[in-house]
């Protein structure tokens, strides 16, 4: 039987899902200037080449939820046993949505011992953090991580 | 000259992997802000960061403008023998700041 009366319920799920519809033009055009995903997938070409990138190896430590997207800590661990003969060459961080594709690049070796490198990243936007290392057969092993941001860094007026 | 904070053990056993922290005071401008006037403010990064250690090079970086204000890095390396490690960071406008640790490895 069709329902006649609207009920609380329905009506607020409908305002909901408009409100959220309302939203998304907004957003767009109060950020001008982002990558997107066809810029990050040539950055990581440039740096990966017609490489195969295989996911797995690599672990990102950042926090899924960040207030502010100005220093958001991030460290990047690759499993390798760091040995003459089979070490990571190189560790490169993309993201999603900033103005840049790129984060940063960071080269070691098998005098490292350890393949983790950590430092503090700025994110404008909720997005995909990507990060590529590169093994001593050069190989390439990927993960990545969601990160949702409240307050967004690099295009923010200045005062 | 930038001021810069190291972090390296003052002593360690041969063979010890060991961290080494580095923070340098940097403003990192991305060239994607603007004024309240709307005038884009032109980038000032620095680009890429050195670590020697007895004159080898045992750890470089290239840094993009999404690295944070005041550039924060923490990297391992193998204590092999006593001796120097030195940094070096380069950017825009002819930045450039060095910085030198030493190490007792026995």
């Amino acid at each position: 039987m069709p329902k006649l009366k609207t009920t609380r319920r329905d009506f607020l799920g409908l305002a909901g899902s408009a409100a959220v519809a309302g939203a998304v033009p907004i957003v767009v055009t109060l950020r001008p200037i982002e990558a997107t995903p066809a810029m990050l997938t040539s950055a990581i070409r440039n740096v990966v080449g017609e490489a195969q990138v295989q996911t797995g190896k690599v672990k990102i430590d950042i926090p899924p939820l960040v207030e502010n997207g100005n220093t958001v800590p991030m460290t990047v661990s690759v499993t390798s046993p760091m040995t003459e003969t089979d070490y990571v060459k190189s560790i490169h961080v993309f993201n999603e949505k900033n103005p840049q594709p790129n984060i940063g690049n960071f080269y070691i070796g098998p005098w490292a011992g350890r393949a983790q490198v950590a430092t503090r990243i700025r994110l404008a936007d909720s997005q995909k953090v990507v990060a590529i290392a590169r093994m001593s057969d050069d190989s390439f092993w990927s993960v990545s991580a969601e990160v949702i941001v409240t307050l967004a860094a690099c295009t923010e007026e200045v005062n | 000259m930038a001021s810069t904070l190291i972090n390296v053990p003052p002593k360690a056993k041969r063979g010890d992997i060991i961290e080494i922290k580095t923070l340098t005071s940097h403003i990192m401008e991305t060239g994607f802000r603007r004024t309240a006037a709307s005038d884009l403010i032109s980038r000032n990064i620095i680009t890429s960061f050195t670590c020697r250690y007895n004159g080898n090079e045992i750890f470089r970086a290239d840094f993009f403008p999404a690295i944070s204000a005041n550039p924060y890095l923490s990297f391992f390396t193998i204590a092999k023998e006593s001796g120097k490690f030195e940094f070096e960071w380069i950017g825009d406008n002819g930045f450039s700041t060095t910085a030198s640790a030493s190490i007792a490895v026995e």
